[in-house]
């Protein structure tokens, strides 16, 4: 590991005025300090978030403010998140270890970097990590990369469980620039898309603090997250899908869907959700919005197996759930 | 810099580079070689301890980031000789080569207390609660501890001995 300089502010203020000066925030530390072991990421100062108070589940509104350092085990055993938000505790629950969850935070969650192998061998090419250096899962194994959003610059997918389940929420960022100014991000407009430069992996500017994440209200109906992976626990997904379902008088009268697995970035696509809403459930429609979900992948070798895989789920979820 | 935080009941001041981990904070600074370092990834659990009650991989956080913090380790579970749980890991040959134990001792001693706590997991047939645990409930929430010797059956079930006898005692005392 490189040497850092270590600080640990009490405050937002505090937070600020050491990452106006380029430092690197540390929540949970459970992927950064990985990257920092491998020197993927190599920090000149880490700026410990973790005593800021933005550890609170809170009201806001008719929904609920889930601070930035939250952790993945707390938000999961919540109350509230397990009563409204369940595809968001189901979420969570599937993803890493009981003792991962107990450090992993809420801000820290959406932020990991993708689990692409080349990502973290520093002596194969990488455009994530070394932007115009190639990228070595060309003319490697592909496997645990993704079929849409991708270029011919990066394929890695975004690994979050719990970012899947809130943007099937509809969830919003909170974020605080380095001059304390406050502002939202809708989640669907917090990812980029790789394009020619795959370090650029949100809209985030330089110093933004990740402040919390807002629940809208509870959407009710029924909930699911399942995740497809190669064990039955302690694994990422191959594929998964959050899925929330309304029914009314045996129609689909609202639905969400956002699936892990198959996207450079948390995948959601509307037009799969505005061919089921107000539809009578059948596996025939199912198998049409697997079409609709799969109409720009790109099947590279090796990844062939995800479009049968995701359809597949599709179909099961959203019979499981009308039923 | 200067970092204070008390393991197994006593008060530590060290005066560490901030990149030491909490692991190797215990190993090679305060000689507490009972944490193991089996993939220093967060992949296998051998690190595992218990900071302010709760199971973490001691590998993936600094030991700066702990400045305050009440750590338990191996070596606190058994204070006063043998707990009951490494007993019964005893009698059921819960273990080959050891390397991973300490760290499945310290992880099921974190399960009890989130099952007393409530929480869910990923089988739990609801999210309502209140949950035992069962072998599929055990196997699930024992995942972050890889066991190489694969020692399962008998980790198993040392732990569902005690899990069982804390839940006779709970009820007997209702
Ligand atoms: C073995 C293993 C298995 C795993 N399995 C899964 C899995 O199955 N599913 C899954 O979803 N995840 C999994 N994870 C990943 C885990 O969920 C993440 O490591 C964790 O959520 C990161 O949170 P953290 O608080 O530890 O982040 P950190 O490591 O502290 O930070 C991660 C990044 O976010 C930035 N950051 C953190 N908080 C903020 C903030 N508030 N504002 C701005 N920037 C911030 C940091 O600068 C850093 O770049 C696994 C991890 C491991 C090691
Ligand atoms: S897919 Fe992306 S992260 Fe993986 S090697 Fe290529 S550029 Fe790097
Ligand atoms: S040494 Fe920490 S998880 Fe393997
Ligand atoms: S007893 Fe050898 S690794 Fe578990």
């Amino acid at each position: 590991m490189r040497p850092f300089d270590y600080q640990r502010p009490d405050t937002l203020s505090g937070a600020h005025g050491a990452a106006r000066d380029g430092a690197t925030f540390i929540a949970g530390g459970t992927n950064l300090i990985d990257l920092m072991k491998l020197e993927v990421m190599a920090p000149d100062t880490l700026v410990d978030i973790s005593r800021l108070g933005l550890d609170r589940i809170e009201p806001h509104g008719d929904g609920l403010h889930v601070g930035a350092t939250v952790t993945n085990s707390d938000l999961a055993a919540d109350l509230r998140i397990r009563r409204d938000y369940p595809v968001l505790a189901r979420a969570l629950l599937a993803g890493a270890s009981g003792q991962l969850r107990n450090k992993a935070t809420t801000g820290g969650n959406l932020l990991q970097r993708t689990r692409c192998p080349y990502f973290y061998d520093t002596a194969t090419p990488c455009n994530k990590r070394r932007p115009g250096s190639g990228c070595a899962a060309f003319g490697g194994e592909m496997r645990n990369h993704a079929v849409l959003g991708t270029s011919e610059h990066c394929l890695a997918l975004h690994p979050s469980d719990m970012a899947v389940a809130m943007r099937a929420l509809d969830a919003t960022v909170e974020l605080e620039g380095a001059d304390g100014t406050r502002r939202e991000t809708a989640l669907d407009d917090f990812y980029r898309l790789p394009g020619d430069r795959p370090d650029r992996e949100t809209t985030l500017s330089a110093g933004d603090l990740i402040t919390g994440v807002i629940l809208p209200a509870p959407f009710g109906g029924r909930q699911t997250y399942r995740k497809v992976r190669d064990r039955a626990s302690y694994a990422f997904a191959l594929v998964s899908v959050a899925a929330t379902v309304r029914m009314e008088n045996d129609l689909i009268s609202n639905v969400a869907l956002a699936f892990g697995g198959i996207g450079t970035r948390p995948w959601r696509d509307h037009d799969v959700e505005d061919l089921l809403t107000g539809e009578a459930p059948t596996t025939a429609l199912f198998e049409k919005a697997g079409d609709i979900l799969m109409k720009d992948a790109v099947l590279r070798e090796g990844l062939e197996f995800k479009d049968t895989l995701v359809r597949r789920l599709l179909t099961a979820t959203l019979t499981e759930m009308t039923q | 810099m200067k970092t204070s935080f008390t393991v197994n009941g006593s008060p530590f001041s060290l005066d560490i580079d901030p990149r030491v981990t909490l692991l190797d904070a215990l190993r090679d600074h305060l000689n507490l070689t009972g944490s193991k370092k089996g993939c220093d990834h967060g992949r296998c659990g051998a690190c595992t301890v218990l900071v302010d009650g709760r199971r973490i991989n001691a590998c993936l956080s600094l030991a700066v980031m702990h400045d305050g913090d009440e750590i338990t380790t191996v070596e606190g579970l058994c204070k006063d000789g043998r707990s009951p749980l490494q007993s019964a890991f005893v009698r059921h040959d819960g273990m080959q080569c050891g390397y991973c134990t300490p760290g499945q001792l310290c992880s099921a001693t974190a399960v009890f207390r989130e099952i007393a706590d409530g929480w869910p997991s990923h089988v739990s047939e609801t999210l309502d609660g209140p949950y035992a645990l069962t072998r599929e409930e055990l196997a699930e929430r024992m995942s972050g501890n890889i066991c190489r010797c694969s020692c399962y059956p008998g980790i198993n079930a040392a732990i569902l001995e005690i899990a069982e006898e804390d839940a006779g005692h709970a009820e007997a005392a209702e």
